[in-house]
């Protein structure tokens, strides 16, 4: 099914992960004593507030923490920020999850918003930005590969029917992903876009039909 | 009952065809990733504007200025008073007389202040490509040209060099803002791309060879020559982090971080980039 392909595929990324992490070391000795404290004050006196990005920002929530490692957490962190994820994703206040996929297409082609040089920190400012990552629409041949493609999702993920029970959990599973990332997959570099509030819930409505909309450009050859 | 001769002829011919093929591709082994990219920068160093900015850092280095009226031709890079060449592949390092380890720039601020009397904590809140900034693009530009060719091989002896190295580690995998963005998002992985602009994995070689040892550029995309710290600047901007200052810690400590992981590759700054 979708579900187990999905935590198959965060397996063996996260399996990729530590092997690249296991070749990390060697090229400094470890100092014996905590860097932490250190760590935060030369953060401190390194950043300062520049527009809309305040130096509040480089202050970490539990997980970002657990995932700053560049080593695999351990099966109870990894535990605890799928639960931290899971408990935040909010359904879409009025039960709607697909919105118009041509509005979701220019929002996954607009990378823009929330650095220290845009102007407003409302969602509405922002683009979701995944062509940097994704391979969409097979018109868009600048994509990233930092993702996985996403050509066919629909089909893919057991979504032909959107009415039935599997494309049913496919739309909240979707909506999930786009919420926060993490409840399938912690640490993952995709950002939490809906837990963050980097994305409202009609911009993600958006992106839902250019993922699960039998006439996405997603999901037509 | 002609044709046995010419068929085998034609065999034979076609046999000494394929090995010799055979032989040929043995002769010339596949290239290696190193190779191309060496090949590339060649194509790409024709003509780069950088030469004109090497140029003027060269001028700079030897004008008297300032309030003292000197020149920075007693500056220490690290290799001894005045020493340029082959200092800047031992960048960051420690030095004694400022208790701190410092980048190319962070030294070339020190210099300015302690040589000339020019105030390096107001030229450090100078905007890029305004000011002295113009300045200093130009002294890391010639600068680090008089290392290319030379292998990265920095000092890591000093107790603060080693601390600076985990202290980079530690920023480059640090995950904060609003996107969860961290250094290693985009530069923790081998052979990805973002939209179609390639990400070198800079935790190791060969993928510091290819970053960090590349930087300062001449940006075509900008018209602009970028040293290591303007770069920098702008991958925190896009990692939606606050604004680090130039020169600040968490920048020397991921240039220790790059500049170890990149330990013998060959310096090609000031390169051209997209």
């Amino acid at each position: 099914m979708n579900k187990t392909k999905t935590v198959g595929l965060g397996a063996a990324a996260i399996a990729g992960l530590a092997l690249l992490a296991g070749g990390l070391g060697g090229c400094a000795a470890t100092p014996d004593k905590d860097l932490g404290p250190d760590f935060q004050a030369l953060l401190q006196a390194s950043f300062r507030s520049e527009g809309i990005a305040s130096v509040a920002r480089l202050k970490q929530d539990p997980s970002q923490q657990a995932c700053s490692s560049g080593q695999v957490p351990d099966a109870q962190a990894l535990k605890a920020i799928r639960e931290a994820a899971q408990a935040s994703i909010q359904p879409p206040a009025d039960g709607k999850y697909l919105g118009d996929w041509k509005l979701g297409e220019k929002l996954a082609q607009d990378g823009r918003g929330l650095t220290w040089t845009d102007k407003s920190a409302e969602s509405t400012a922002n683009g979701a930005g995944c062509y940097n990552c994704h391979q969409l629409s097979e018109a868009e041949v600048s994509h990233g590969t930092i993702g996985p493609s996403l050509r066919h999702y629909a089909r893919n993920h057991g979504a032909a029917n959107l009415a039935d029970a599997k494309g049913q959990a496919a739309v909240r599973y979707t909506w999930g992903k786009l919420h926060n990332s993490w409840a399938a997959l912690p640490c993952s570099n995709m950002p939490r876009f809906g837990h963050n509030g980097m994305l409202n819930q009609d911009q993600m409505r958006h992106l839902m039909a250019l993922l699960l909309d039998p006439a996405s450009p997603v999901n037509t050859p | 009952m002609q044709p046995p001769r010419p068929l085998l002829a034609t065999a034979a011919l076609a046999a000494l065809a394929l090995h010799s093929a055979a032989a040929l591709a043995q002769s010339q082994p596949p290239k290696s990733a190193a190779d191309s990219i060496a090949e590339y920068r060649a194509m790409l160093a024709d003509g780069n504007p950088a030469e004109l900015f090497e140029a003027k850092g060269e001028d700079l280095w030897g004008q008297a200025r300032g309030p003292k009226n000197a020149s920075l031709q007693k500056c220490d890079l690290g290799l001894g008073p005045g020493v340029v060449k082959g200092a800047w592949v031992q960048l960051p390092r420690y030095f004694a007389d400022t208790g701190r380890v410092q980048d190319l720039e962070s030294r070339l601020l020190s210099c300015m202040q302690s040589l000339q009397g020019l105030d390096a904590a107001e030229i450090a809140k100078t905007p890029f490509g305004k000011g002295e900034m113009h300045n200093l693009e130009a002294l890391s530009a010639w600068i680090s040209g008089e290392s290319r060719g030379l292998k990265f091989n920095l000092p890591q002896a000093h107790p603060q060099e080693k601390r600076m190295y985990e202290m980079g580690k530690r920023a480059f995998h640090y995950r904060a803002g609003p996107m969860d963005f961290a250094c290693a998002t985009c530069h923790g992985q081998a052979d990805i791309r973002i939209r179609l602009q390639d990400l070198p994995d800079l935790r190791s070689n060969p993928g510091d060879g290819v970053g960090f040892a590349a930087w300062p550029a001449y940006r075509v995309s900008s018209g602009q020559m970028w040293s290591m710290q303007h770069r920098l600047n702008d991958c925190y901007r896009q990692q939606r982090f606050p604004y680090p200052g130039y020169a600040s810690d968490v920048t020397i400590a991921l240039g220790v971080y790059m500049g170890v992981n990149a330990q013998g590759a060959v310096a090609a700054a000031p390169a051209i980039k997209r």
